[in-house]
């Protein structure tokens, strides 16, 4: 029983190990290695959308894997590569979008939003202070005679309905 | 911010974010842009589905207004869209068929039983063009001008629907302005 609790938890907890990538990979120099790992991790699959080069299986993820693969061997540089696949799969294909004309909206949206956050709550929190920080203004609230019959009125009607 | 104008906060919030949401909703996300509108087909020297020792280059791409298909047997949706091909061969259009990663037995086979819409098969048994052209999931069906320049690309089925809306119109301009 217990032996078989074990072994499910181990199933359970190594299943997210699993990863799609599923040929090996040889290269003539393994320097290359981590560079092709950086690329697939970081270029999308054309065909699923949601997952990079690495974690997909889908046919068209092991061509361009096998790809990247062979214009590394061919000492293409990285900025190379990725050149190579925009221009067949478009700009789509780079999970981190270039910066330019069309994508500065993107780059610089969480900044500004960043800082309007902060300013507002900068007001806000100036605000909660000065009204804090004088306390007897609330002392100094003037109300007139005919206001506090009108008030003491309120109060009763309140409490008959009660 | 009185707490008046704080009542309206969800309704700002819904017609900022509306418009985004409707401009959505005619959006397929599963549609790349192609990287190649405009860009003359790209080079290429692969033997012909028919015939194993002929060659067939950007050349035979140019000349006349043609679609230019990719289909496999593998592909399930290209049985689905055959009959259109069909059709359309039969109409006159010339389409160049690019049997995808596939086995030349039976897509030679497949084109015996379904008929064979295609003015002549490029046979890319490695995928090399279709990696050059950017396809990522066949059926998908180029549109190319009488100089082999690409001009519109459809991933997925070519059906009835989908011709009139995006290759009819474009197809006529193309053919008659290449009559002038």
């Amino acid at each position: 029983m217990r032996a078989g609790m074990l072994f499910s938890a181990v199933v359970m907890l190594s299943s997210g190990l699993v990863f799609g990538q599923t040929e090996v990979v040889e290269f003539s120099d393994e320097s290359l290695r981590p560079r092709y790992l950086q690329l697939i991790e970081e270029l999308r699959c054309p065909k699923c959308q949601n997952q990079n080069l690495a974690d997909s299986n889908s046919a068209i993820s092991i061509d361009l894997r096998l790809q990247i693969q062979s214009l590394l061997e061919q000492q293409n540089s990285n900025a190379e590569i990725k050149s190579y696949l925009t221009e067949r799969y478009s700009d789509f294909i780079l999970y981190r979008p270039l910066v330019d004309r069309r994508t500065l909206f993107l780059w610089v949206a969480p900044i500004f939003f960043m800082l309007s956050a902060a300013a507002a709550m900068v007001l806000v929190l100036r605000r909660q202070h000065r009204i804090s920080d004088h306390p007897s203004d609330d002392s100094q609230i003037v109300i007139s005679d005919s206001d506090k019959q009108r008030l003491a009125q309120l109060l009763n009607t309140r409490n008959d309905l009660r | 911010m009185s707490p008046r104008l704080a009542l309206f906060a969800p309704l700002i919030v819904f017609v900022v974010v509306a418009p985004f949401l409707w401009l959505a909703l005619d959006r397929d996300p599963n549609e790349l842009p192609s990287a190649r509108i405009g860009e003359p087909f790209p080079a290429f020297s692969l033997p012909s589905l028919e015939d194993p020792k002929e060659l067939l280059n950007t050349a035979d791409m140019r000349g006349q207004v043609a679609l230019v298909n990719v289909w496999a047997t593998w592909c399930y949706a290209c049985r689905i869209e055959h009959a259109m091909l069909n059709e359309l061969a039969l109409m006159g259009v010339k389409i160049i068929g690019l049997n995808y990663k596939d086995n030349r037995q039976e897509a030679t086979r497949w084109l015996n039983q379904l008929g064979d819409p295609y003015a002549f098969s490029i046979f890319d048994a490695q995928g090399s063009l279709g990696l050059d052209l950017g396809v990522y999931g066949a059926p998908e069906t180029y549109l190319l001008d009488a100089k082999g320049i690409i001009q519109y690309r459809r991933v997925g089925v070519l059906d009835q629907r989908s011709w009139q809306r995006e290759f009819a119109e474009r197809y006529q301009l193309l053919v008659s302005g290449d009559v002038e």
